[in-house]
């Protein structure tokens, strides 16, 4: 769909992703909470915009602060970031590690409505307060709780393992593999570049070498993927506003310095219904062709994008499902280094959510964010070029098993 | 009687005790695995935790219950599936629960020794005390219509003196676990020529269960890892006592144990070592080996003194390190005691004095926990002892003959027939004790 009216993201802000790879991460030790994560992107973004009485509404994406921290009632959290954000209205959404794209739709149906001409979006997630196996079943409500008695125990990995079973059925083990280890090479390098990222420290020196030295096993982990193939479990919070024309010029904000909303997509797959195929991402595919589509472009327009790779599995079926490969050939296309960022399509300039992070309810925002920072010159030492014949960014957000997804479009304001 | 059979009903005794706990919490693992399967389901399965201790049992359930949640954390995969049929589980914190239910309704605590009338198997890790091993193996077999097996953790005791004075037929085998019991690879299997047959097989087949690394010991006192290590404690006394004539005592002791840890690459110095252990303990190991030994005077009447001032070392409840040869802070040594003026001085006191004497670490030296991790040691290590001994320095000298004499130690094992050769004692070491390499070695000649 594209906007009726001119629709921006600006002022964007991302906290650290802290998690195992930080060196200041110490899962023995108290660490900062939900609110200080808020608090600190929020300040961060109004900083840019002059401040909290140019925030017409706020907007809170989170997926399971209930259960993560034992949290409710996150609206209420907006106002904390700012007295001057007090009385002012806010919302939480929620839809898995969808949630973050869901906040900026909610912004931005805001200023389509023409409720609100500036919105603070702000996705967070804090999950490194549990152990790893019991986290798993607070992020198994990303699927249908009528199937996690017979999901394995950590349930997610389980779902995207079973897709990666079924790729190395039809198209083979050692193939997919090696476009995985190029998928895990390209997210370490990537986050080398960007201080934020939870893998910004990371010094291993071939990471393709370090991925094929670990063959998946179903004793201790999922039976199709390792630990490599996994997106982390991430603290972190991201921030951006969305913003009519009249919202930016308030803020102070030029133009060059914002993204504009190209086109974008929401699309949802039924819940309790299994994926109709597990080597396609169907409602990705569907998403991302609405997206293009209704924009009148094509895959070969766009700079760079930022796509949910929760797994690796997910990562290369994402470029089927864009195009840049025919079905079972993802992996080769990876494997080729077509998406590093000096390839034909740089994906996930900063790591994605296996190098940076994936605090799953903010990664929506993030990955607006990193788009945001790439189209305006602002990625720093990650910065790519963006050449004028493929201006376009595009961010892939899922929530789920290919259930809850959001796909949007960019350019430079 | 079968596998699954001999440990339907077990006792372990002195389950209180830091070795006690941990075979109790290995063998209600193993039973638990056992009681879990399908086939299994409509037998009863049962281990008595005894011990006199009424805190002391109370402590061993909580301890139970952290440990065994630990392995449910751990195994939850594997536990998903052995509940795949219990439909009120659904999350891993509903499986993890259920499992430590399951493994501890199995356990039952109590103080009183008649439990063990009923078993067929009874684990014995009460005090290093013969006397009071044959008083209960007796009163047990008199009471118990089983004819059950006793798997004793002595660590000194042999083990044909003890069939023969309880009267047990050979129906007792020597299953001598390593300090932590859950953590510790080794077990230091121990039959006399009368011990039965599949009382061995069995005792095989736990081990491999339990993923224990096997030696077998012959039946002379103290065995191999007693047999290395309270004569390594002994030279280490003696070359204190022997620097002491021209230093102080504490010094003396400092400087000897700082040489076995830092210049020998171990992960502790000697008498770190007999605190871990106990004064205490190693004084009563000792007196239990002595008399087998004619030849040999296995006595220190030093260890005689601390212990006489009530200076024992050895652990607390929750596992910290109490004062020995040394005050420990925050598991660091922080005083050595000095026995003559009956208090602890300061480390940092002590190390001004000496730290010039002793010399300077030598250029190749690397810590412990680094070599631990090398799969290829020999060459590092090989460098570092030679550099050792091309040293003048009092620290080089010291670990020296430190390393020849635990290599004479080893071999004598061997010589004496209590080791069956010269890998089954480096095994040992190496795994019971966690040494870096075998004390049987060509590094010091």
């Amino acid at each position: 769909m594209i906007p009726r009216k001119k629709v921006y993201m600006a002022a964007g802000y991302n906290t650290v992703s802290l998690g195992t790879g930080r060196s200041e991460f110490n899962p023995k030790k108290p660490r900062p909470g939900l609110e200080h994560y808020i608090k600190e992107a929020g300040t961060e973004t109004l900083k840019i915009i002059g401040g909290p009485e140019n925030v017409d509404e706020g907007v809170i994406g989170n997926f399971m602060a209930p259960r993560f921290n034992k949290q409710g009632n996150m609206p209420g959290f907006i106002p904390y970031i700012d007295e001057g954000l007090q009385w002012k209205p806010a919302i939480s959404v929620e839809g898995a590690c969808g949630s973050g794209a869901l906040a900026l739709m909610s912004g931005v149906k805001s200023v389509l409505a023409e409720t609100a001409d500036v919105v603070l979006a702000v996705g967070v997630e804090v999950q490194n307060t549990m152990k790893a196996i019991y986290g798993a079943d607070v992020l198994a409500g990303a699927g249908w709780f009528q199937k996690r008695k017979n999901g394995h125990a950590y349930f997610f990995p389980g779902q995207f393992s079973d897709r990666a079973g079924a790729y190395y059925d039809k198209y083979g083990f050692e193939r997919t593999r090696k476009g995985f280890a190029r998928w895990f090479r390209n997210a370490m390098e990537n986050a080398r570049l960007c201080p934020t990222a939870q893998e910004y420290e990371n010094k291993v020196t071939d990471p393709e070498a370090l991925y094929l030295s670990r063959e998946p096993n179903g004793k201790f982990f999922v039976d199709n993927l390792t630990v490599f193939d996994c997106s982390k479990v991430s603290d972190g919070a991201s921030a951006l506003i969305i913003a009519s024309e009249e919202g930016l010029e308030r803020c102070g904000i030029d133009k060059k310095d914002a993204v504009e909303v190209v086109s974008f997509a929401q699309v949802e797959r039924n819940i309790t219904n299994d994926p109709p195929d597990l080597t396609e991402l169907t409602t990705i595919k569907k998403a991302v062709h609405q997206a293009l589509d209704s924009a009148g472009l094509t895959i070969d327009q766009l700079g760079t994008i930022e796509t949910h790779d929760c797994f690796s599995i997910a990562g290369i079926l994402a470029m089927e499902a864009l195009g840049f490969a025919k079905p079972g050939e993802g992996a080769d296309f990876v494997a080729e280094g077509h998406t590093a960022r000096d390839g034909k399509i740089p994906v996930n300039t900063t790591g994605g959510l296996i190098g940076w992070g994936h605090p799953t309810g903010a990664t929506g925002v993030h990955q607006a964010v990193t788009i945001l920072e790439q189209l305006t010159g602002k990625a720093g030492a990650a910065q790519i070029e963006i050449s004028p014949g493929k201006p376009y960014g595009m961010t892939i957000n899922m929530g789920g098993d290919d259930v809850t997804v959001v796909c949007i479009i960019y350019k430079r304001g | 009687m079968n596998y699954e059979d001999r440990l339907q009903n077990v006792t372990v005794l002195g389950a209180a005790g830091k070795m006690g706990s941990g075979i109790l919490l290995l063998t209600a693992l193993e039973m638990a695995d056992l009681m879990l399967q399908p086939e299994n389901s409509s037998k009863k399965f049962i281990l008595n935790a005894m011990d006199v201790s009424v805190d002391g049992l109370k402590g061993v359930m909580k301890y139970m219950r952290s440990q065994v949640l630990k392995v449910a954390e751990k195994k939850t995969v594997v536990l998903r599936k052995i509940y795949a049929n219990r439909e009120d589980l659904i999350e891993n914190a509903d499986i993890v629960q259920a499992y430590i239910d399951d493994v501890l309704s199995l356990v039952h605590p109590t103080t009183r020794l008649e439990s063990a009338y009923e078993s067929s198997l009874i684990f014995e890790a009460v005090s290093e005390n013969k006397d009071l091993k044959v008083k209960i193996f007796k009163q047990i077999d008199q009471n118990n219509p089983n004819k059950p097996w006793y798997f004793t953790n002595t660590s000194s005791v042999p083990i044909h003196v003890m069939d023969e004075e309880a009267g047990l037929e050979g129906r007792i085998l020597g299953f001598h676990f390593y300090n932590p019991p859950a953590v510790q690879k080794l077990v230091e299997l121990i039959v006399t020529n009368r011990t039965l047959p599949e009382a061995k097989e069995f005792a095989l087949e736990y081990a491999k269960k339990l993923r224990k690394v096997v030696v077998p010991s012959n039946d002379k006192a103290g065995f191999i890892g007693n047999g290395h290590f309270m004569r390594d404690a002994l030279h280490g006394i003696k070359e204190a006592e022997r620097l002491a004539q021209d230093m102080p005592y504490v010094t003396a002791v400092y400087v000897v144990n700082k040489a076995t840890q830092d210049l020998l690459v171990r992960p502790m110095g000697i008498f770190q070592l007999i605190d871990y252990v106990g004064i205490d303990v190693v004084r009563f190991i000792l007196n239990v080996m002595n008399p087998f030994y004619p030849d040999e005077e296995l006595h220190s009447p030093l260890l005689d003194m601390y212990f006489e001032q009530g200076v024992k070392g050895g652990q607390n409840p929750n596992g910290s390190q109490k004062d020995g040869f040394f005050k420990y802070e925050k598991g660091k040594i922080a005083a050595v005691y000095g026995p003559y003026v009956k208090k602890y001085i300061p480390v940092d006191e002590i190390q001004e004095s000496i730290d010039d004497r002793f010399g300077d670490l030598p250029e190749n030296i690397i810590p412990w926990k680094s070599v631990i991790r090398m799969k290829d040691r020999n060459e590092v290590l090989q460098k570092l002892f030679d550099e050792l001994k091309s040293m003048e320095d009092l620290g080089a000298q010291l670990a020296v003959t430190y390393g020849k004499r635990s290599d004479a130690i080893g071999r004598k094992l061997v010589t004496d027939k209590v080791a069956h050769n010269e890998d089954d004692v480096n095994t040992v070491l190496l795994t019971g004790f966690f040494h870096a390499y075998g004390p049987i070695n060509n590094y010091f000649e």
